[in-house]
């Protein structure tokens, strides 16, 4: 009988204290700093992982296939667990062997290196490929104008490869934005736990998580916009619709 | 930097593969040497059971998802523009926003929605509604549905034209035209991109444990709390996801190879 109530009071959405708007806002903000983290750094991973994969020698090939394979076959909840856990372990085993005191690894950053290892393994196929569709006599005609191996790739390589990796960057870049919500489990505020903890506390679940929903979609909706432009911009000179 | 030049093609045991993999079988002998297994026997029927859960969790929801998939995807491709409008906006909604929210939004929201009618409650249906598997069964099975949807969109207007005017010529009906060449060409044409979303389907499987549902992650987390241990339970959890993935796969690539296909 009281649901319709409940679910229709936006008071609950104020952005000031006794509402919690502002609380979702902040968890909404915290997402997006995850997100972007995380696909940045994936990004990195990935550049270095398909050069890797593409001129690495066979120790280094083997090892990145076996880095996208585990990756890409353990589901993403799992992983955040072991990679969380794993990586602050780490780096404090890592800072008593040099003698230095234990630290307080923010969640912020443990989640941006989770999010960005997993990134990562997809990524690093996604440029794999893009970088393959590249004309190798592009890369030639560089080298034969003597640019130096970074030069062609920041001239050449990867401005060639952009229009074909723009729609799995893409992809990724969205997988990211919802892959945030995962780290809900291992107790970050990011903009799923505030919200089931705003939902908890107010017992107005529908409301909040809906509320949450619009957030999440329309950050979908305005990167499908972006990447849109982004990817106009990318494809100038390149004939018709590939 | 040397243009891409493709390997030659590898032999499995190279002298660095054969190192790697001594590296490898070392690491592991460490992992089942210096870390504590004692508590897999007690857990052994539960994990199996775990697995069980899991594996039925997937398989009956990537089958409903699918079917819905299909009717996503027809009604897109022919459907009368509002309804194809409504199964667009239905993919957008759920690929916009995490599956985990969708999980709670059903559970917490919708459950919590439910036990405020007393119709509802006194209903033959209350005894299901108040566990955790249906609200968990239902977020996957959309979930599913509408990433194949788009799949089965794309994959029902790639249809050559030429097929499905040449059963009208043989003088099918239209619904057998749909059985027999329509819905078989899309779905070969969907199987590749079918395997991968059955293999991120089996990878969201563990989320339902975030609403009590109990599969293989849950029991791994019991075992967590009970044992205070953090690595070993997860390490054999990954382990064995890799294994039910690996296992999918080529069953997928089975499937695929008994489908003819010309050429390539």
């Amino acid at each position: 009988m009281a649901a319709s109530p409940v679910f229709l009071n936006l008071d609950l959405l104020a952005l000031s204290p006794p509402g919690w708007g502002g609380v979702l806002l902040a968890g909404f903000a915290a997402s997006l700093q995850l997100a972007v983290g995380g696909f940045g750094l994936g990004l990195l991973i990935g550049i270095g992982g398909a050069f890797g994969k593409l001129y690495g020698g066979p120790i280094v090939r083997d090892l990145l296939e076996v880095y996208t394979t585990v990756i890409r076959a353990v589901p993403e909840l799992v992983l955040i667990l072991l990679l969380y856990y794993a990586g602050t372990d780490a780096v404090n085993s890592l800072l008593m062997l040099v003698g230095l005191p234990r630290v307080d690894i923010s969640g912020l950053a443990a989640g941006i290196f989770v999010i960005g290892v997993v990134q990562g393994a997809y990524s690093t196929e996604v440029l794999r490929g893009a970088i393959k569709a590249v004309p190798p006599g592009q890369i030639e005609a560089a080298r034969a104008y003597g640019m130096s191996p970074f030069k062609t790739l920041h001239r050449i390589t990867l401005p060639a490869m952009l229009p074909y990796a723009i729609p799995g960057l893409s992809n990724l870049w969205l997988i990211a934005t919802k892959d945030t919500a995962l780290l809900a489990v291992v107790g970050f505020s990011e903009l799923t736990l505030v919200t089931r903890q705003a939902a908890g506390a107010t017992k107005a679940y529908m409301l909040f998580y809906c509320a949450a929903g619009v957030l999440y979609l329309s950050l979908t909706l305005i990167s499908n916009r972006v990447i849109g432009y982004i990817e106009r911009r990318a494809r100038r000179g390149i004939a018709g619709p590939m | 930097m040397p243009a891409y030049v493709p390997p030659p093609p590898r032999r499995l045991l190279e002298p660095h593969r054969i190192f790697l993999i001594a590296l490898f079988g070392a690491i592991v002998f460490c992992a089942v040497w210096f870390l504590r297994w004692d508590w897999l026997e007690k857990y052994q029927w539960k994990l199996l059971h775990g697995i069980w859960e899991t594996l039925f969790l997937l398989f009956s929801t990537a089958g409903a998802g699918f079917i819905l998939a299909v009717l996503l995807g027809l009604v897109q491709v022919t459907g009368p523009k509002p309804l194809a409008m409504i199964a667009r906006g239905f993919c957008t909604l759920i690929r916009g926003t995490p599956l985990l929210l969708q999980l709670w939004l059903l559970y917490y929201g919708l459950g919590s929605v439910f036990a405020q009618y007393p119709e509802i409650r006194h209903s033959m249906f209350w005894p299901y509604l108040r566990q955790a598997w249906p609200y968990g069964f239902t977020a996957l099975m959309l979930s599913f549905a509408a990433y194949e949807g788009e799949v089965m969109r794309g994959a029902f207007a790639g249809v050559p034209r030429g097929e499905l005017e040449a059963a009208r010529a043989f003088g099918m009906s239209r619904f057998t035209t749909f059985r027999r060449i329509w819905l078989p060409r899309a779905i070969y044409r969907a199987l590749p991109t079918l395997s991968g979303e059955t293999v991120l389907q089996l990878k969201s499987t563990p989320l339902v444990a975030t609403i009590t549902v109990v599969d293989v992650y849950a029991i791994i987390s019991r075992v967590r709390q009970d044992t205070y241990l953090t690595y070993e339970p997860l390490l054999l959890l990954a382990l064995i996801y890799m294994c039910l993935t690996g296992i999918l796969v080529l069953l997928f690539r089975m499937l695929e190879n008994r489908i003819p296909s010309r050429g390539a």
